[in-house]
């Protein structure tokens, strides 16, 4: 090999600068390139973290700067934990969680069944399911609003057309009724891909030889689905459902663009509530316990999650 | 039959399985090519009832995204004379003529901006991060690795009420570099993550011959490993754009005008009596295609970066 322009300037190098250069030990490397990452980290994620913290336990309001900031304890926990309206929107998320998740892991397991049948083109049909879900939520929610437009929306004119319906006599985003299907419908439009990907990986992962195995065996068909199948893919599909779990308990954009939270506050989720009392209300120390509430509960429920997860990974 | 396999489908199953996923992509596609249709129609097409599949294609949409109009007094008019380029005759269809450019333009530039900008940081950070985790005894690896991890289960909402606060007091507000940093931030968890994966495919034994030959870390570094995970952090570094490309939240609370990104502002395109579809839907296209190719150039990284490296194909 030709010394390249590094060697020879390595060579050029006198012999205590290269000492120098190279006596720079692995902890000292390690500790160069580590360190930017966790030093950012805990400016933009740490740092405003305890600051949510402390606020949380104050009335403090960004729009009255003069105002005196007064200690309050846990009042502001105490608030929220007994205010009827924030227990609604809990509800509203818990629906909007287990319909897209019951949804998404039935579609998408379904598909990712049928893609593994790998019949010609399959790959290429894999990809064009793909897009809706690495397009931009606000944005594409933004134009479903136009497909759910009770007279001219595309949405409202196929489900007419099928169920023989005036495609005006419903509205799914201005009846308090329908919105809340109106935001699962979008979501699992936009997210069964992943959990289909996640199956699919899953399916694949399967040897050959154990339904070769089965099959000897004179398992039916049914037998191997329920016994072989299921069971293996069932850490994917965990994953998956822990994903999409964490993804939709924090839902903020594609909601806000398709109802808003509306009608009413049919379909304001934890986010958007969030987003009222602290950016429309401006009521800071109370919005910060409402976030300190929220990020609790994600992580306390996901790591309770990862604990199950594991032990279905050992079995 | 020449070879005969128990676990391999049938015909007749392979072909019922691909007319149902067939089908179901053909749905799922429909919003989509809706949105680019919708595009190259006439406002009135666009609204029309029973919707149109037929139609006369117009780039009123486009030309109306890019400018705006002011409606011209039939002396104005006269003054004007006759329209010089393709869109001002477009524009003259309704007595109008063109004022300006739109907003449009600007915005789509600081999504550019944003996102290339916040990737590279995120992309040079975390893939010094990552290739310290993979290679070096740190520390608390895991707890380190976790809590970057974790830093993404917060919702954003939650994270605005400080950064906005703390932002305001560094006079970073609807700044081009404030969001480059914050979409950093956010980015390091999956670059770091991703990257970690791909360099921990890669056999330390050519680090270690490297080494020998008398190559320093920083050497073995960047002309051993380096190469090795270009793909990996090439296919890193789309997810990274991605993901600053279609964020939302954060860019609606911490932007208005000179940093603000295109998701905000393309649902804020109104025209002259409601919402001026063609337009928004133009914006839209613009503004998805380029991600629609990125997925099609990703597709077999795609897996891995959306479960953060946790499903390897």
């Amino acid at each position: 090999m030709s010394p390249t322009q590094f060697e020879r300037a390595a060579e050029a190098t006198p012999p205590i600068l290269a000492k120098k250069i190279r006596g720079l030990s692995d902890r000292a490397i390690a500790w160069i390139f580590v360190a930017p990452t966790i030093f950012l980290l805990l400016a933009i994620n740490i740092f405003p973290l305890i600051w949510t913290i402390r606020l949380s336990f104050t009335n403090f309001r960004v729009n009255r700067p003069n105002a005196e900031v007064q200690f309050v304890g846990l009042d502001n926990y105490r608030r929220i934990l007994s205010d009827a309206d924030i227990w609604l929107t809990m509800q509203t998320t818990a629906h909007f969680l287990i319909w897209t998740i019951v949804l998404q892991v039935l579609i998408g397991f379904s598909l990712a069944y049928l893609i593994n049948k790998k019949f010609r083109g399959n790959d290429l049909w894999t990809t064009i399911i793909v897009f809706p879900m690495m397009l931009s939520p606000a944005v594409v929610g933004n134009f479903w609003t136009f497909l759910y437009q009770p007279q001219i929306g595309l949405f409202n004119y196929v489900v007419g057309f099928l169920t023989h319906t005036d495609p005006s006599s419903f509205s799914m985003i201005g009846d308090v009724n329908l919105a809340p299907w109106a935001i699962v419908i979008v979501d699992t439009w936009m997210w069964t891909p992943f959990v289909m990907l996640i199956c699919l990986a899953g399916l694949r992962s399967i040897p050959g030889s154990i339904y070769e195995a089965a099959e000897c065996d004179r398992a039916s068909k049914w037998r191997q689905f329920w016994t072989i199948t299921l069971p293996m893919v069932l850490p994917f599909l965990m994953l998956a459902v822990l994903f999409r779990g964490i993804e939709n308990f924090k839902m903020f954009d594609l909601v806000v663009q398709l109802t808003g939270g509306g009608p009413g506050s049919i379909t304001e989720l934890t986010s958007i509530n969030l987003k009222r009392e602290a950016f429309e209300k401006w009521r800071t120390g109370y919005s910060s316990a409402y976030a300190v509430i929220l990020f609790v509960t994600v992580f306390g429920l996901a790591s309770i999650y990862v604990k199950a997860l594991n032990k279905v990974k050992e079995r | 039959m020449s070879s005969y396999s128990i676990t391999e489908p049938s015909k007749r199953q392979k072909w019922a399985a691909g007319s149902f996923v067939i089908f179901y992509a053909v749905v799922t596609l429909m919003p989509l090519l809706w949105i680019i249709a919708t595009g190259f129609k006439s406002p009135s097409d666009a609204i029309a009832y029973p919707p149109k599949v037929v139609f006369q294609p117009t780039l009123e949409g486009y030309v109306n995204l890019f400018t705006t109009r002011t409606r011209a007094t039939p002396e104005m008019l006269v003054q004007a004379g006759e329209p010089k380029t393709w869109y001002d005759r477009i524009v003259r269809q309704y007595d109008m003529v063109i004022a300006g450019p739109s907003r449009y333009g600007e915005r789509f530039l600081n999504s550019v901006i944003i996102g290339f900008g916040s990737t590279f940081f995120a992309i040079v950070l975390g893939t010094a991060a990552a290739y310290a985790f993979s290679r070096f005894r740190v520390p608390l690896k895991d707890d380190l690795l976790f809590f970057i991890l974790s830093t993404r289960m917060m919702p954003p909402i939650a994270v605005a009420i400080p950064i906005f606060l703390m932002f305001r007091q560094l006079g970073l507000n609807d700044t081009h570099a404030g969001m480059i940093l914050l979409y950093t931030a956010i980015n390091l968890s999956l670059s770091v993550w991703l990257i970690h994966g791909f360099i921990n495919e890669i056999p330390i034994e050519y680090e270690e011959a490297a080494l020998i030959d008398g190559y320093t870390r920083f050497q073995a570094f960047y002309k051993v490993v380096l190469p090795q995970a270009t793909t990996g952090i090439a296919s890193t570094a789309i997810f990274c754009l991605i993901f600053a490309w279609n964020e939302y939240a954060l860019a609606a609370l911490l932007t208005s005008g000179t940093a603000q990104t295109a998701p905000p502002f393309i649902p804020t395109i109104i025209g002259t009596g409601g919402q001026d579809w063609p337009a928004v839907a133009a914006g839209a296209t613009i503004f998805l295609l380029p991600v629609m190719i990125f997925t099609i150039l990703l597709r077999k990284h795609l897996l891995r970066g959306i479960t953060f490296g946790a499903v390897r194909k």
